[in-house]
């Protein structure tokens, strides 16, 4: 078989969502020292859609994320949200870190956690009010932690504390909401809880975006999937992009044949293996 | 005057404080060497602190009992005993609460330095205390020692060192992969305690050349100047001896031969030259040379992702990659490509092509593994191999208008 | 004790380790929150340094200069320690040990090597202070607070401390919610648009002023004590951070002043002569409430559930 050349190299050939898209990143590159773990990454999200970020371990997932959201510096790049600038756009986004960048010890409460959410409103000195209260309350049933709101963050578990996290989240309001791993180590009913309140923001015409690395439910939660592995491999809805060539591209082999089964996609082209 | 100072022509107490100093220094530099790698350099601090409360207490047993408290072993004696305990309160603080090992060295430092402070102030109301000068515990103060002093601090030194290099190989295993070390049945707690022991002994030892503040720089200034040559633990251990070895010699020398120049600072002084030098100049890991690698690199990176948006025809977003390709003759100030920068584009894209090609086929696994955007695909693969690759490409249609 | 004794001796000092106790332990509770609690070590011993290179810029042992060469030698640590441990990716505790103690022994060195004989400028002071020096002459009894005249008199020490305190009180208030979500989580706080680096600065050089506000008075050891022990064991009281600031005022004022008390009258009581050091006391009375609360604290272990109401 043969690969077109100008299809396979990672750049976006058409530019025409880019103001509208609600994240649009093109020639991302970030790198720990010498080598890049994200190279010339373009990606185009289409808006009111689930996307998932999906590719191998060190691919360069939550660094891209990072890197859009100004966390980490990239080498070069632009990223832009509703085609302006992430620092004219802040208000508009919600991002869950991973959970193991927090400090979980730290002497406050669930419910605390959940008003920082409400901190871009609130400012510097603005008086927590009990609307503010009840925002943030209501934040927490639809994630079901309700019971939880006094106790301190340290003592839930992993499930809880993502579902605490997405809570904040929910309190931002946000057009755009950047997820890094939240099925990570979370229990099955946490991750039931965490897809239905995704669902129905995307349903509400918001915008998701989450690194994910459980291949088997990707096809059951996203509407979208970006592949990468450095560089970008793919983009595109979940029935034409998240395909055997594709995965193969991405993963370089790494997925036996059995995981493809698993995942009821086609098995490889016999010339390729 | 320096010049015999260095050459150990000072007079014989000298020239035994400046051997202590040095051997002591090697000892420092090798075990703070497993300190610095295990990233509990401040520990140090913590335990010198901490020896100023038994430096007090020993003084203050010793005239009770009717000595004039000014022996040295007491002193240092007691000085052990009262870090020991500081450095369990450390480690009992940070393991039995929650609180941060930062916050036990922190709190043990200043509040055994705080009662050993309350404990001076009453040695000072004491007949003997007038002339105790344990001020010079503080400090450090090698001048008019006596030869019995002189001598205990060459002897102990020698001592802690012949100890530091016999432990160097668990340490240098626990230090380097604790997990592996627990896996060949080495007990690592014990090593570190071992460790931390040897840490104590340098302390001790270094109370009355370098002083309790400035010990820590002796165990913490050799390792991290040394790491910035070498990347690995044993070239570490051997360049943090030297420097440390040679740190104390030097200052000790300087403050034998010129006035008001107390032998602690010096020390540390001359440690930290060799640290600011080899921050700023040593090779991969010095400033310079990062800065220079960076720089570069950066240009590399835009050049080529400036190459394939030639090639895809796509606008360059960012000002630098066009100041760059028009540098490089690449490009026109519009952003359009040159001929000579088209034929570059295209290069790049096949290379790309090839790159991509190759990451997906588990066959070329090994050379997938390089992949970092910029290595040129013919330094990873034969001609041949490139052929086989280049025969699955499809060319029609790819060269850009 | 009555007021025309106390009045004059002991209530300045007494004040003045309250407040000092209290300016450093307000932003303690933050750096013991983001494991930094050795940069007050570090700022405490970069003090001396700075004084002496003030004392030689400008000839005389005066405040004001001697307090900005304090500040400034406290931020080139700062910023020396973070350039170090960025360019040469070293880890944050052994870039503090490189930078404090170079620093430190540089302004021995200094000192040493200038004539200083003449002025009252020495390790030890910088080291541990002379709180008991601060005499209110003016003073003869309660109603002396009353009195404008003998106010007058009032040694420099307790009113400086006073502002530096209400400064730093002022930075926690107002720089509360920032404070608290970027320690908490500062990937978060990054992409709703805080400066977390700028923040992060400007904590520590609030650390700082207090620090140097407070070594003229009682020296550099009972700073260390109270940017660390009082918030620690706050921490090990109360899950929660309000309140945890709340207890940290409170074990700072309390270690001042049984600090104080049994530095000055302590000895009196078993039947020594002289006081001892008061600072170095109110260090140790500070560590005492430490382990205590290190043994009974209701919060002192990492993840316990919490106690039922």
């Amino acid at each position: 078989m043969t690969v077109e050349l100008a299809a396979v190299a990672g750049q976006s050939t058409s530019d025409i969502n880019r103001a509208q898209s609600p994240l649009a990143i093109r020639g991302m590159t970030v790198s720990y020292g010498q080598k890049p773990a994200v190279f010339s990454v373009d990606m185009t999200v289409e808006p009111g859609k689930m996307t998932a970020i999906i590719g191998p371990n060190g691919a360069g997932k939550s660094t891209l994320l990072k890197a859009a959201l100004g966390i980490l510096k990239p080498l070069a790049g632009t990223t832009t949200v509703y085609g302006k600038s992430v620092s004219e756009q802040r208000h508009r986004i919600a991002y869950v870190p991973q959970r193991a960048s927090v400090d979980w010890d730290f002497p406050t409460r669930v419910i605390d956690v959940v008003l920082m959410g409400l901190y871009p409103q609130l400012g510097l000195l603005g008086r927590v009010r009990p609307m503010h209260r009840a925002k943030a309350n209501d934040c927490l049933i639809r994630v079901g932690m309700q019971d939880f709101a006094t106790r301190q963050i340290g003592q839930l578990s992993g499930g809880q504390q993502q579902r605490v996290f997405l809570a904040r989240a929910l309190a931002q309001d946000a057009d755009l909401y950047l997820l890094d791993e939240p099925f990570a180590g979370v229990d099955a009913a946490t991750e039931k809880a965490i897809i239905g309140v995704l669902k129905s923001l995307r349903d509400a015409g918001k915008t998701v975006v989450a690194v994910h690395h459980d291949l088997s439910t990707v096809a059951e939660y996203f509407d979208n999937v970006f592949l990468i592995n450095t560089r970008r491999v793919a983009e595109g809805p979940v029935a034409s992009t998240f395909v055997t060539q594709t995965l193969q591209d991405a993963y370089g082999g790494r997925l036996a044949g059995a995981q493809m089964e698993a995942l009821r996609l086609a098995p490889l082209d016999a010339s390729t293996s | 005057m320096i010049w015999d100072a260095l050459t150990l022509q000072l007079g014989y107490n000298a020239t035994l404080v400046t051997i202590g100093a040095a051997l002591l220094g090697m000892a420092a530099g090798v075990g703070g060497t497993f300190l610095f790698l295990r990233k509990r350099a401040l520990v140090s601090d913590a335990i010198s602190h901490a020896t100023l409360p038994g430096v007090a207490l020993a003084f203050m047993v010793m005239v009770a009992l009717g000595g004039d408290g000014r022996n040295l072993i007491g002193l240092l004696g007691g000085a052990a005993i009262s870090a020991a305990a500081g450095l369990l309160l450390v480690s009992w603080l940070s393991t039995h609460t929650r609180l941060a090992e930062d916050a036990a060295i922190g709190s043990v430092l200043s509040v055994f330095f705080g009662f050993g402070i309350v404990l001076l102030t009453v040695i000072q109301t004491m007949s003997a205390g007038q002339q105790a000068g344990l001020e010079g515990f503080l400090l450090g103060s090698t001048a008019g020692m006596l030869r019995n002093d002189a001598l205990v601090i060459a002897g102990s030194a020698a001592v802690t060192l012949a100890l530091v290099l016999l432990m160097r190989r668990p340490l240098t295993l626990a230090s380097f992969d604790p997990d592996y070390a627990i896996s060949t049945g080495q007990n690592v707690t014990r090593t570190d305690l071992a460790m931390m022991g040897l840490v104590l002994a340098v302390t001790v030892v270094g109370l009355k050349i370098v002083g309790l503040i400035l010990i820590v720089a002796l165990l913490i200034i050799p390792p991290v100047t040394a790491r910035f040559w070498t990347e690995r633990t044993d070239h570490v251990v051997l360049i943090a001896g030297v420097l440390g070895g040679l740190s104390a010699y030097i200052g000790a020398a300087l403050s034998a031969a010129l006035p008001n120049m107390p032998t602690g600072p010096i020390i540390v002084l001359v440690g930290f030259g060799f640290f600011a030098l080899s921050l700023l100049l040593a090779p991969g890991r010095g400033v310079v040379s990062a800065l220079l690698r960076h720089s570069a690199y950066q240009r590399r990176v835009h050049l080529r992702q400036g190459l394939l948006a030639l090639a895809h025809g796509q606008p360059i977003y960012e000002r630098l990659t066009l100041r760059l390709l028009q540098t490089q003759g690449w490009a026109r100030p519009d952003g359009v490509a040159t001929s000579d920068g088209r034929a570059r584009a295209i290069k790049a894209l096949r290379d790309e092509t090839r790159w991509h090609i190759i990451r997906s086929d588990p066959a070329y696994e090994a050379a997938a593994s390089l992949y970092d955007g910029l290595t040129e695909i013919e330094t990873v693969l034969t001609n041949d191999q490139i052929m086989e690759i280049d025969s699955r490409i499809d060319l029609r249609g790819a060269v850009p208008a | 004790m009555n007021g025309s004794e106390f009045v004059p001796l002991s209530l300045v000092p007494m004040l003045t380790g309250i407040f000092v106790a209290v300016a450093c332990a307000l932003p303690g509770n933050f750096l013991v929150l983001r494991r930094q609690a050795l940069i007050g070590d570090a700022i405490s011993h970069v003090v001396l340094p700075g004084i002496v290179v003030a004392f030689l810029l400008t000839g005389v042992v005066s405040t004001w200069p001697m307090l900005l060469g304090a500040a400034g030698a406290a931020i080139v640590a700062v910023v020396a320690i973070e350039a170090v441990r960025r360019l040469g990716k070293i880890e944050a505790g052994a870039a503090m040990g490189v930078i404090f103690t170079a620093m430190f022994a540089g302004g021995v060195l200094l000192l040493e090597q200038s004539d200083t004989s003449s002025v009252h400028l020495d390790v030890e002071h910088a080291l541990y202070g002379n709180l008991e020096s601060l005499i209110w002459l003016d003073a003869t009894g309660w109603s002396s607070l009353w009195d404008l005249e003998a106010l007058a008199g009032l040694p420099v020490e307790l009113p400086r401390m006073a502002i530096t305190l209400v400064v730093v009180a002022l930075f926690i208030a107002i720089f509360w919610r920032p404070l608290k979500i970027s320690t908490f989580d500062e990937g978060f706080a990054r992409t709703i648009g805080m400066q977390t680096n700028l923040l992060g600065l400007a904590l520590v050089i609030m650390a700082a002023i207090a620090a140097v506000a407070a070594f003229d008075a009682v020296g550099s050891i009972i700073v260390i004590a109270m940017f660390i022990c009082p918030p620690a064991a706050a921490r090990l009281m109360t899950n929660r951070l309000e309140h945890q600031v709340g207890w940290s005022v409170a074990f700072a004022a309390l270690a001042a002043i049984i600090g104080y008390v049994l530095a000055g009258y302590g000895p009196l009581w078993i039947g020594f002569a002289d006081s001892v050091s008061a600072a170095g006391m109110i260090a140790t009375v500070s560590g005492l409430i430490l382990g205590i609360t290190a043994l009974i604290g209701p919060h002192r272990l990492r993840g316990a559930a919490a106690p039922t109401a």
